[in-house]
């Protein structure tokens, strides 16, 4: 065939495939099947979405309106009932203006043989040229393992992670004055039984775990303190540890109800697990959760009256760790 | 229009295909199936309401004194962090507002998951090919309290100081490294330097957020790609999903949903007063006060924590593991070890090691269902007893007295729930095969005196 002939042809074929083009009028088949109009819900979706509008405007006008009462509540309000009624109007739509097919397919095959075995193979062919696969693989190993502790090294910074010692500290040494929340001395003759003090160390950081002590005094008559704490109560005055042994809240509450019924001995109370110490005889757990008793401060009394610390506490402070010893708070 | 929209997607991503894919995806249909979308929905205001947060607060204990409009508080000795937080509440117009609502968000976030645990607990949606997407949900609900804890917890009001003092004693309590770890924590003993607040800080904007974002990614795709499960049905079977497509059936639904999830969500932060931290004070370590509860997720641990009769495990005059393991570390870590470890029991149990994608009614696993109801009991009580105090103080009960009662009802009642939810799920089968067998047996009578009449 000759070169004009091939190009009459080419044209008969782009003229014929444009003469054939598919009809525009045939009307689509519908992927989602019809529904019929329904006029009323159309109109109550516009009114909520009104109300959503309005709602929603109100907002900035509360915002800016200073004179308008309880702020809070009406942005809450205007906010909150905006959602609602966009809700509302999503919830509309759904049930009433859109046509709710319920449709089936098939669940996913449970699993596809041919490409598992096809990773497989791909996988095993690429390593093909490896001879020797296990040294490989360990001293890859070892490669990964030595850089995984290398990038986690600097998390040790975090903290003195092996030194436990910081733990036992307390501020407390013997002849350190107890003061109160503004910073007076304590005085002796200050402490009254039927209620309970904080004291702080004088001239130290109150916001540590060892500083803060509880006193209450009792008559000395009811005092049955452990052996060896024979003089660390001088007229009954009692202190301890404010922090509890079990999990590190202040102890907070006396209990020595001045009414019926009375408990049978006075009791400081941790009120966020209720460990109950008994300060008449070195802090022992009546009840509650705590394991150890409250460590107890010996006290002296100086030549002006003041209350002052007679050595560290009968044991560490605050929260026991795994292998703390019961004696140990240093100053 | 929507066609030029369309055509300029595709032509710059080729993701018609997929998109038009993604539109007829099939959703079954069963309200339970919503718990979960709640939770996103609750996320992502979370996330919306937690940067505007942001923008306020200082994470930052450097003292400061209050000279703000609270009467209560002026004068007092507060951090930075504190006060910004109670300035978010008084000075920020619609502070208190997105404050608010940021809080209950996470309330509502966590009792969805949680409901949405349970479904698919009874329901044993759990199993093959579901167990990814179940163990990393479970991850989620984890890093959900711990998210929530350390929200609460960085403000540095009274409540969340001593909430924090809770978390330094478990973490301390932790056999062999307890110290090491509040060490590494807190850089040192409680309550720390600066350091603490600002790792509590970035934990609590980004580490988690940023982790619970990516499960969720990953928990979606895998429900995708296996789709959802259903309840067996006319036409619904192992191999033939049935339900509503995403558009336009399942859009309008969804989007209703989250709608209501915010207004619910800004409505609460509105009009119910949530955490007033104002009310509470600042923190300092030798502050405490009674009465004193946690955000209610919290609750099955205070409760364990004051559950737990006093001692510690020791060694002569050397402490091992303090009683603050028992509850604070041992109780959690039973509950999740057995959600963790029951679709591997469940398995070896019964040797159903199929694939599943019809659902169980919880009455079809007398088994599964009564110890799950056990369980839940046995949280459930534990949880209850968190509250002894504020039944003390409304009621008069005596706290002590309450304590030894759930001491003993927290193991009882849970072996009186096993017992008794196998019985009810065996008698309700019975009952149902019993009226099915009737009703077959009047089917086939009518058949068979038909060609008499």
């Amino acid at each position: 065939m000759s070169g004009i002939g091939r190009w009459v042809a080419a044209g008969l074929v782009l003229l014929l495939g444009r003469l054939r083009r598919r009809p525009v009028l045939e009307p689509r088949e519908r992927i989602v099947p019809p529904g019929t109009a329904d006029r009323r819900a159309e109109w109550i979706l516009v009114l909520l979405f009104v109300l959503a509008a309005l709602s929603a405007a109100a907002f900035p006008v509360v915002y800016a309106v200073d004179a308008i009462p309880h702020q809070t509540q009406f942005l809450g309000l205007s906010l909150g009932l905006a959602f609602a009624f966009l809700a509302a109007a999503s919830v509309l739509i759904g049930k009433r203006l859109i046509v709710t097919e319920e449709l089936e397919e098939d669940y996913p095959p449970p699993e596809h043989p041919v490409e598992q075995e096809e990773i497989e193979q791909l996988v095993e062919e690429s390593g093909d040229r490896f001879t020797r696969k296990r040294l490989i693989a360990i001293s890859a190993g070892a490669a990964g393992a030595a850089l995984g502790v290398a990038m986690i090294t600097p998390a040790a910074s975090l903290g003195p992670v092996f030194d436990v010692s910081p733990f036992f500290q307390t501020p407390w040494r013997r002849g350190r004055r107890l003061v109160d929340e503004s910073g007076k001395p304590f005085r002796a003759t200050d402490v009254f039984e039927e209620t309970f003090y904080t004291a702080f160390p004088e001239g130290a950081d109150r916001e540590q775990l060892g500083a803060p002590l509880v006193v209450v005094r009792l008559s000395p008559g009811q005092l049955d303190l452990p052996d060896g704490r024979g003089g660390w109560a001088p007229g009954g005055i009692l202190a301890y540890s404010k922090i509890c042994t079990h999990a590190g809240c202040a102890v907070a509450l006396y209990r020595k109800p001045l009414f019926p019924p009375t408990e049978p001995r006075p009791a400081l109370v941790c009120p966020c697990h209720y460990s109950t110490f008994d300060p008449a005889r070195g802090g022992k757990v009546l009840f509650g959760p705590a394991g150890r008793p409250l460590p107890q401060l010996p006290l002296a009394i100086d030549a002006d009256g003041n209350l002052r610390a007679a050595g560290n506490f009968s044991g560490a402070i605050g929260p026991a760790w795994w292998g703390v010893r019961n004696r140990g708070a240093h100053s | 229009m929507i066609r030029r929209l369309v055509r300029f997607v595709d032509e710059r991503s080729a993701s018609a295909p997929l998109v038009k894919k993604t539109l007829r995806y099939l959703f079954p249909d069963h309200w339970t199936f919503l718990l979960g979308e709640v939770a996103l929905y609750c996320f992502v205001i979370l996330v919306a309401t937690g940067t505007y947060l942001t923008f306020f607060f200082e994470p930052s204990i450097a003292h400061a004194t209050y000279a703000g409009s609270v009467e209560q508080l002026r004068g007092l000795d507060v951090s930075r962090a504190y006060k910004s937080a109670v300035d978010i509440s008084f000075k920020v117009k619609a502070g208190l507002l997105i404050r608010q609502t940021h809080h209950w968000a996470a309330d509502v976030f966590v009792a969805a998951i949680i409901l949405h645990l349970l479904r698919i607990f009874f329901t044993g949606a759990f199993r093959k090919p579901r167990d990814l997407t179940y163990y990393i949900g479970l991850t989620m609900l984890v890093l959900a309290l711990l998210e929530g804890y350390l929200g609460y917890s960085m403000i540095d009001d009274l409540l969340s100081g001593m909430g924090l003092a809770i978390g330094y004693s478990v973490l301390m309590s932790v056999p062999f490294v307890g110290a090491n770890l509040a060490a590494l924590v807190w850089g040192g003993p409680f309550p720390g330097k600066q350091a603490s607040e600002s790792r509590l800080y970035v934990a609590h904007v980004l580490i988690f957020p940023v982790a619970i974002g990516a499960l969720i990614g990953l928990h979606l795709l895998l429900v995708a790609a296996r789709h959802h499960t259903q309840f067996r049905g006319r036409r619904k079977t192992q191999r033939k999903v049935v339900g509503v497509p995403a558009f336009p059936g399942q859009t309008p639904r969804s989007l209703g949903l989250a709608l209501a999830v915010a207004a619910v969500l800004f409505l609460l932060g509105g009009l119910v007063q949530v955490n007033p931290i104002w009310l509470w004070g600042p923190y300092h370590i030798a502050s405490g006060t009674n009465g004193a509860q946690p955000d209610w997720y919290l609750g099955w641990l205070i409760g364990a924590l004051r559950l737990v009769p006093g001692f510690d495990w020791t060694i002569g005059r050397y402490t091992l593991v303090p009683n603050a393991f028992w509850g604070g570390v041992l109780f959690p870590g039973i509950v999740f070890m057995f959600l963790f470890l029951w679709p591997w029991a469940e398995r070896r149990a019964t040797g159903d090691r199929a694939f599943h994608n019809l659902l169980d009614r919880p009455r079809d696993r007398p088994w599964r269902t009564a110890i799950g109801a056990a369980m839940f009991a046995w949280v459930f009580l534990i949880f209850i007893a968190g509250a002894a105090d504020r039944v003390y103080v409304l009621f008069g009960i005596s706290y002590q007295a309450q304590i030894w009662v759930f001491r003993v009802v927290v193991w009882v009642v849970p072996i009186a729930a096993l017992l008794l939810t196998k019985r009810l799920c065996d008698e309700l089968r019975a009952r149902e095969e019993l009226q099915s067998r009737r009703s077959q047996a009047e089917h086939e009578a009518a058949l068979a005196s038909e060609p008499a009449a």
